[in-house]
């Protein structure tokens, strides 16, 4: 069976699932919740580079590669406010990350 | 089988259980870990694909980089990690169904979808060029803001990121460099008339 687009999307749909169901599942962990974004990100990255190599059409290329920048601005972001979290409460349970409740 | 046939099961199987193992794994090491392969056979799809710049760029980046900062701040925070665990077995139902129909809407769009008949593809460059060139030459002429644009956001990432975690500790000396700039011969420089064999 030859390898085409619909391999690919089927592939980065899987992907996007898996680091969707992350991010139910381990509700409680931020680090892996921020691993599951980069999951979901990797898969639309994915999905544009199918599309980009298929069409031959660089555009998406390009846009996959501003997704990378801004996923990893977001990663050094992230775990920057975890790191000053931890500090000011010493935990960094999600349930506990409720200062601005009324 | 074609050889890119076998390499596309080979780095598709791979990616799958490797993100598998980064959300069901109780120690979060082992999560990053398996985080770091699925980056690498992502970048196999990649190369496979034809988009050797971005497989580098994949390696580079988030094996590099972003991978890394996750190890670091596993291994600095000093977190109960099983507690956090809990609550997993309660949510896999919810969670597995929610998984399932998206997994089904998305795997529907992805096989039955068509390319509207107005829209109009371009057609594939000639391959005399490799990848990294063309892309760079878009990059730089028709991308130019946007990439400005990216370097600004990362430039914003990273002060943002040093100005969350600096912390100044008390007791520590430091250069002050406006006190240093303020000083003359006249308040730092002192004359003084000294008399023949008596010092000061």
């Amino acid at each position: 069976m030859d390898i085409g687009l619909t391999h690919f999307l089927v592939l980065s749909a899987i992907l996007f699932t898996i680091g969707v169901a992350g991010i139910i599942l381990n509700h409680k962990n931020i680090i892996i919740i921020l691993m599951s974004v980069e999951l979901i990100l990797l898969s639309v990255n994915i999905n544009l580079v199918a599309f980009s190599t298929n069409t031959g059409d660089l555009t998406g290329q390009v846009f996959a590669l501003f997704i990378l920048t801004v996923a990893a601005a977001e990663a050094a972001i992230g775990l920057a406010i975890l790191v000053a979290f931890y500090r000011n409460r010493g935990s960094i349970a999600v349930e506990d990350i409720n200062a601005l409740k009324g | 089988m074609q050889a890119d046939a076998i390499f596309f099961w080979i780095f598709a199987v791979l990616l799958i259980g490797s993100a598998l193992t980064v959300i069901v794994a109780r120690n979060p090491v082992h999560s990053v870990l398996f985080l770091i392969l699925a980056f690498v056979n992502a970048a196999g799809l990649f190369l496979l694909m034809g988009a050797e710049f971005l497989g580098m760029m994949l390696v580079v980046v988030y094996v590099g980089a972003v991978a890394v900062l996750f190890l670091f701040v596993v291994m600095l925070l000093d977190v109960d990690f099983a507690e956090l665990k809990q609550g997993f077995v309660k949510y896999l139902p919810i969670g597995g169904l929610i998984a399932l129909c998206v997994a089904a809407e998305l795997g529907y769009a992805a096989i039955k979808w068509v390319a509207s008949p107005t829209a109009s593809l371009p057609a594939s460059p000639a391959g005399t060029i490799s990848n990294t060139h063309a892309l760079g030459l878009v990059l730089y002429t028709k991308y130019f803001f946007f990439f400005q644009a990216a370097g600004f956001v990362l430039l914003t990432a990273m002060i943002g990121a040093i100005v969350l975690t600096l912390r100044h500790k008390e007791g520590v000396k430091r250069q002050n460099i406006a006190d240093q700039v303020a000083r003359t011969p006249a308040t730092a420089v002192e004359l003084r008339k000294v008399a023949s064999r008596a010092g000061l």
